[in-house]
């Protein structure tokens, strides 16, 4: 490996160390007041020796950090069409405010008459939710989408607990995402899988055969994850409803539907819904996100704790058991984490949904819509589409094309990040052969549209043309090239460790 | 509508290209009765003034902790954050990524992970810690369920000094587990070890506990290493690793944190970020994101997400949890946030910490009628009052004085707790704000 | 019985008396990618037939490996512990994952010998 200049930086791509490889004893970024040396009651438990922490100065750190935020891709920085994830714009203001110091610093365990604001806001977020879906009930506390998952199963599984109902199995389409299979598995229930038909959509027939007494849901995603509308589902909640069970939806494309269909039409018992997709809150390079669940009556007592009463004292959030609950209907199943949600997301989401108004979310949904039906058509010729269109949000295509020039999904993906896109969703849904699955969302130019296209295109033409190896060894003018994951997984370092000093057996 | 760059123009050619003639076309798979004709019931579209206002003015109607003196802790701290965390975690770059699955344009995420996963590894006196969880809470469940998969065993003994939200977490996702829950002691110093049996899979202890009182927990760690289960160390002031001896010091196997504490402000409860962190040998069962280090075909070192394969993306119905998203930008601020702080200011931070809640404890203890019960503690003790402690918090709240978490407030049915008060004290105490408690308890006590 | 018999989910089987060897062929080591991660039973453990014996793991996938035949596990291959990539190298060989002690021998029977599974290889190509 040898030094790309004298210094090894490339004009504004830096090689930055560890934080652990710059700092220096003594030095830190802050100004603390003396500690007075007085009386401590530490039990004699004081931390001996050092955490092992480097110190650096305010401009080290600064500097640090943003190094590496040049390093990454944001929906700041370009197209960003990836499946299923929803990267639209996220809106500056959101982050105002969240930072009004009127939510950003409030305690959630102050009394209750100093936080009305606060809990209006969260009783506004929830009504906006009830009546985009048409549901009457929303448990506003679960962390994340897959966490919504649990939160709608686990309401399922206390309702068929009640009726004395003993049911095993849930039944999932093959082209689910993961995390749905994983959720009706970590509650004990039987995954079985449900496979798709040759219109890309959840195969009924083979649905009405797994069907039985012993089937407490099913989850479905629609939009599925292969972009396309499940047009079916009246017919598959009937089925589940005429055996008593429930139609759970995963509601991680609500994107290309909002303001156009309300879930309670489709015959949804419950959906999660990922304020970090369809509502804007930003991804963070990972997280947090929020997964509120809107609930049918019939599994509204079951939302878990805190949730949300008005009084005439006002707002109040119930956070635990009390005398005369079950009389009055809750029966929540429990509590899914600390204190009372993700309220950092509230205040983005709903910052965004009065943004955009009832107007202005449907033109979320339709432009959503027709951007991903204008790649759909822009590009068919040239790539291959399993299914037939029109598609919903995003588009989805195969890797026949790639195959037949001696390259993969992935080659193409990686040779896309040289000419300053982020790559599509790639390798899902399982359900297709080295699956590109591409979101355009609704933030797009049709300029940026085209572009994107005009790219694609030369791209196809360059592998046609014979130059296999340009797509093997992308990409070459990122920061790092294709890294060794293989030996990340064998030998896993997963941290810095001081020269010298071998990890413990 | 300033988000949506399409134009009519551009709609109309987009839908010639397509093939169809209207919009409405596309939404053809959609059961009729099932269509809305027209927009619901909901405002129209509003420019930036408009909105600002009117969530501002939901915000005036709070009583925010940093405009008045505040005393509230039970799990989650208001601590001091840098400008410049702030300001780092808001470029764009890092805001809007999305999970490090391209890692050659990620290398920012990744690397400031890896740094996180090293921070949380130090601090908590462990040998490895993933990329964050949700928060503390489902944290401790997940340790709890992959202690049962370490151990094979079912049964988890809960500390009674273990945070009471912590405590429903813990029963609510750890599904069809044998879950003890020994009773909450408000001196703490419980006998966990008469606990233990033969179907332990482990005891999961808070130190610091809820109630403030810190204990040593090398008795614990080998009681449970006779028995063959596994320490689970809960940690929901991490501010306190800086000055009490670590987790890892004192044997735990597994270390189930709140990190809020570091870069990340109340927020009214959430987003906030959960560490988990474990010893290498446990390191296969450990759910959540993992950063590993690596080289790229030049040979650099560069970082990618490592060990996918017991995720959900991949085991699916077999994976370790279902967890997807971790808390990427809160672990972020937590590293930004240590990394301006180092060894030293760390250190110095934790101490000031303590020196104020031991000054304020003493004034506390001052005030006729009101004993402190807590003999060790960090930054964080209970008080007991000659009466009502949520009467007493409302009284001050009135007086503009957020004075701690009556303990009836998580305890409800406990009237043994009636009285008692939990007070939290931090860098951002100051003399005038705890003139001002004690003051107005004196008033409202008399 | 001579030779290796194989399962549809291109498992390998070798039997010495009434001990059979147990590994994954070529073909699925080729299709799994870079193996990071082998995990093994425990020996002492009774698997039955078509029961989950050991998981393999990729970079991008993890497998469950099912036992073509049932019995008790005698012995593990430690050696795939400090250096998985030996079943990429030498998958037939010292790639072998587990030895099991025959509840049945009648079991082998059913299972395709060497030229059945690569004609079963042919039609999935």
């Amino acid at each position: 490996m040898s030094a790309r200049t004298v210094a090894d930086h490339r004009g504004l791509d830096f090689e930055e160390p560890l934080l652990f490889e710059q700092g220096a004893p003594k030095r830190s970024g802050v100004d603390l007041p003396q500690k007075k040396d007085g009386e401590t009651r530490l039990g004699g438990l004081e931390r001996q020796g050092e955490i092992g922490l480097p110190g650096l100065s305010e401009p080290q750190v600064v500097r640090h950090f943003t190094r590496l935020s040049q390093k990454n891709f944001g929906i700041d920085s370009g197209f960003y069409p990836l499946g299923s994830c929803t990267m639209k714009h996220n809106p500056r203001l959101n982050e105002k405010m969240a930072r009004l110091p009127g939510f950003a610093n409030l305690h959630p365990l102050q009394p209750t008459g100093t936080v009305q604001g606060a809990l209006a806001l969260m009783d506004a977020l929830a009504d906006w939710l009830k009546m985009l879906t048409g549901l009457p009930a929303v448990a506003m506390s679960p962390a994340a989408g897959a966490q919504g998952e649990l939160c709608g199963m686990m309401a399922i599984r206390a309702a068929l607990v009640e009726r004395g109902d003993k049911r095993r199995r849930v039944l999932v389409p093959e082209s689910a995402h993961g995390t749905n299979p994983a959720t009706a598995a970590a509650l004990g229930y039987q995954v079985d899988p449900v496979p798709g038909d040759a219109r890309g959509r959840i195969d009924v027939n083979a649905f009405r055969e797994k069907l039985g007494d012993d089937v407490a849901a099913v989850m479905l995603t629609n939009p599925n994850t292969c972009g396309l509308f499940e047009d079916a589902i009246l017919e598959v909640a009937d089925a589940i409803h005429g055996i008593g069970g429930f139609l759970y939806a995963d509601g991680a494309n609500f994107n290309a539907i909002v303001g156009r269909v309300r879930p309670v039409d489709l015959g949804i018992d419950c959906m999660h819904i990922n304020l970090h997709k369809t509502f804007s809150t930003p991804h963070g390079g990972g997280g947090p996100g929020s997964g509120p669940v809107v609930l049918s009556k019939e599994l509204a007592p079951y939302a878990p704790y805190p949730f949300l009463v008005h009084g005439d004292q006002g707002f109040r959030l119930v956070e635990g058991p009390e005398p005369g609950q079950s009389a009055a209907g809750a029966k929540p199943f429990g509590r899914l984490k600390a204190f009372h949600g993700q309220m950092g997301m509230f205040v983005r989401a709903l910052t965004y949904m009065m943004s955009h108004g009832g107007d202005g979310l449907r033109r979320v949904a339709e432009d959503s819509v027709l951007s991903a039906n204008y790649l759909l058509a822009s590009l068919k010729a040239d790539l291959s589409a399993p299914f037939d269109g029109p598609c919903m949000h995003e588009a989805l295509f195969d890797d026949r094309t790639f195959r037949a020039h001696g390259i993969t999904t992935l080659d193409f993906a990686k040779a896309l990040i040289d000419e300053g896109f982020h790559p599509m969703t790639i390798y899902f849904p399982l359900v297709v052969h080295g699956a590109l699955l591409m979101e355009p969302t609704e933030s797009e130019s049709v300029d940026g549209l085209d572009h994107f296209i005009g790219t694609v295109k030369r791209l196809l033409e360059k592998l046609k043309s014979g130059d296999v190896a340009h797509f093997q060894e992308a990409p070459s003018l990122t920061p790092r090239r294709r890294l060794d994951e293989t030996q990340a997984a064998r030998n896993p370092v997963l941290r810095w460790r001081p020269p010298g000093q071998a990890p413990k057996a | 509508m300033r988000y949506l760059p399409l134009t009519d123009e551009d709609r109309q050619k987009m839908l010639a290209t397509i093939g169809v003639a209207s919009v409405d076309d596309l939404f053809i798979d959609v059961p009729e009765t099932a269509r809305l004709s027209r927009p619901l019931d909901l405002p129209d579209h509003a420019g930036e003034m408009e909105v600002g206002r009117a969530i501002a003015s939901l915000a005036a109607q709070n009583v925010d902790a940093g405009s008045v003196p505040s005393f509230l802790g039970a799990g989650l701290y208001r601590h001091f954050v840098p400008a410049t965390v702030d300001y780092l975690i808001q470029r764009g770059e890092f805001l809007t990524a999305y999970t490090p699955y391209q890692p050659e344009i990620s290398q920012g995420t990744l690397q400031t992970l890896f740094e996180f996963q090293t921070q949380v590894a130090l601090l908590t006196g462990m040998e490895v810690a993933n990329a964050s969880m949700y928060d503390g809470a489902t944290s401790t469940a997940e340790a709890v369920l992959m202690a049962q998969r370490i151990t094979r065993r079912s049964r988890a003994v809960l500390s009674g000094g273990l945070h009471p939200h912590y405590r429903d977490v813990v029963q609510t996702l750890a599904i069809d587990s044998d879950i003890a829950v020994l009773p909450p002691k408000m001196e703490g110093g419980e006998d966990v070890g008469a606990f233990l049996d033969a179907d332990t899979a482990c005891v999961v202890v808070q130190n610091p506990d809820f109630f403030g009182n810190i204990r040593d927990l090398s008795e614990i760690s080998a009681a449970c290493k006779a028995a063959g289960a596994l320490l689970v160390v809960v940690v929901t002031e991490s501010l306190s690793l800086g000055a009490i001896q670590s987790p890892g010091e004192m044997g735990a196997d597994i270390v189930a944190a709140e990190g809020q504490s570091f870069g990340n402000g109340l927020n009214f409860g959430g987003p906030t970020v959960g560490l988990l962190a474990t010893q290498d040998r446990f390191l296969r069962q450990m759910p959540g994101r993992l950063c590993g280090q690596t080289v790229d075909v030049d040979g650099r070192r560069g970082w990618v997400l490592t060990l996918s394969t017991r995720e959900q993306h991949i085991r699916r119905e077999k994976a370790t949890s279902n967890i997807c998203t971790n808390s990427g930008l809160c672990a972020l601020a937590f590293a930004v946030h240590v990394a301006l702080l180092g060894e030293e200011g760390l250190r110095r931070l934790a101490l000031i910490n303590h020196e104020k809640a031991v000054a304020l404890a003493g004034k506390l203890a001052d005030l006729p009628g009101v004993a402190v019960l807590t003999s060790a503690f960090f930054n964080e003790f209970t008080i007991r009052l000659p009466s009502s402690a949520a009467a007493a918090v409302d009284d001050l709240a009135a007086r503009h004085v957020l004075a701690g978490v009556p303990l009836s407030r998580l305890y409800p049915e406990t009237p043994e707790f009636a009285n008692a008060l939990l007070v939290a004290v931090t860098e951002m105490t100051e003399e005038s704000d705890m003139d001002a408690l004690v003051d107005g308890l004196r008033e409202v006590l008399a | 019985m001579s030779g290796l018999r194989y399962t549809k989910e291109h498992e390998w089987l070798r039997v010495e008396g009434d001990v059979a060897t147990i590994g994954i062929t070529a073909y699925a080591q080729e299709k799994l990618g870079d193996i990071v991660f082998v995990e093994l039973p425990e020996p002492g453990k009774t698997v039955v037939k078509g029961g989950e014996a050991a998981v393999v793991e990729s970079v991008k996938a993890a497998s469950e490996i099912y036992a073509p035949v049932g019995g008790e596990i005698v012995e593990v291959n430690g050696e795939l512990e400090a250096d998985p990539a030996i079943v990429n190298a030498d998958p037939i060989g010292k790639g072998w994952f587990l030895k099991l002690r025959l509840a049945d021998p009648g079991e082998c029977d059913t299972l395709m010998d060497d030229a059945a599974y690569q004609d079963y290889l042919k039609e999935l190509a």
